[in-house]
């Protein structure tokens, strides 16, 4: 059962490689044009594992902004998180501490689409987010190799098209969730927040400001509509 | 590998753990009201991601047809709509955005 609904995880995931493989190896590969060495590229994929993260703050270590500017930016860039992780939380509340730790560690954008999506649907378990961190992660550290190595080789795979990988992945994973009224004006109020707030406020805070105040309007339309 | 870049990458690997474990290892049981609101995260969160890339993709809003990014958003969200696997929806959208570089 418990291997069932691992494989399932990864099954679910494996789709969404089209959108993550690119990344990483440009990742691979603007971390050693930017001046990193192979090994501190591949460790950033290694022992990080949040895509925009690493991808910001590979100028700054070069710059030398310092370890209080990178850790916020990690921070900032990052804080998202706390509102993936809080609404997976009562799903995992029967796992052990431990358990819960290393899930965490594997919770990137794209697992915790695939897992919520299976928890609200009634099936979660920890064996099916396990599949799904697992073949995340093992994709997200061998591109990044794969960019280390052919770094020398082709030009930056985000050049031709392919940095609208990442959209169109999650544009996969959203559009067929828009099935009630309270879901389509979440979608529309984080749009506009979104935008807005992209435009006028520098740096990534724009995802956690559009994050709340759309799942806060959801939350007022209170319960009546949401049946899906 | 450097001393300092090695402290740089434990620190953002530090800090975006505990992002990630805070409130999957400190919440329990989540009260209604703030489930209710949790409930809408995950849509929330997906569009957050990307609608500034697809509306404004070099910071201002570009609704033109210019706007590569846009025009396979849209195609890529009428296929997704018509329930087709994510692989064939990605897919579509990755056609479209080479085909309108190329022309």
């Amino acid at each position: 059962m418990q291997e069932k609904d691992f494989c399932k995880g990864v099954g679910d995931t494996i789709p969404l490689i089209v959108g993550m493989i690119p990344f990483g190896l440009a990742y691979g590969i603007l971390g050693k044009s930017i001046g990193l060495t192979s090994g501190e590229t591949i460790a950033m994929s290694i022992l990080v594992f949040a895509g925009s993260a690493q991808f910001i703050c590979l100028p700054m270590l070069m710059e030398g902004a310092g370890l209080a500017m990178v850790s916020f930016t990690t921070l900032l860039i990052n804080l998202r998180h706390l509102l993936m992780g809080a609404s997976l939380a009562p799903y995992m509340s029967g796992l052990s501490m431990p358990f819960k730790a290393l899930l965490s560690f594997g919770m990137a954008d794209e697992t915790y689409a695939v897992t919520i999506q299976r928890a609200q649907a009634g099936c979660y378990t920890g064996a099916y987010q396990l599949g799904s961190n697992a073949i995340c992660y093992l994709l997200w550290v061998m591109s990044t190799i794969g960019g280390v190595i052919l770094g020398d080789y082709i030009s930056d795979p985000l050049s031709w098209g392919l940095d609208f990988a990442m959209p169109a992945t999650f544009l996969a994973l959203l559009i067929p969730r828009l099935r009630d009224k309270a879901s389509v004006i979440v979608c529309l109020v984080a749009t506009v927040v979104s935008v807005g707030s992209a435009i006028l406020i520098p740096g990534k805070w724009y995802i956690i400001i559009a994050c709340l105040v759309a799942a806060m309007a959801g939350g007022l339309m209170g319960g009546k509509q949401d049946a899906i | 590998m450097r001393f300092e870049i090695l402290m740089n990458i434990l620190a953002m690997a530090v800090v975006t753990f505990v992002t990630r474990f805070a409130s999957i290892g400190l919440l329990g049981d989540v009260p209604a009201g703030l489930g209710r609101f949790l409930k809408h995260v995950p849509i929330a969160i997906l569009t957050a991601l990307i609608a500034p890339a697809l509306f404004a993709p070099n910071g201002y809003i570009a609704l033109t047809f210019s706007n590569h990014y846009l025009l396979a958003g849209i195609v890529t969200a009428l296929v997704a709509y018509n329930r087709q696997p994510p692989i064939v929806t990605m897919g579509a959208g990755m056609t479209m955005i080479l085909v309108l570089r190329m022309m």
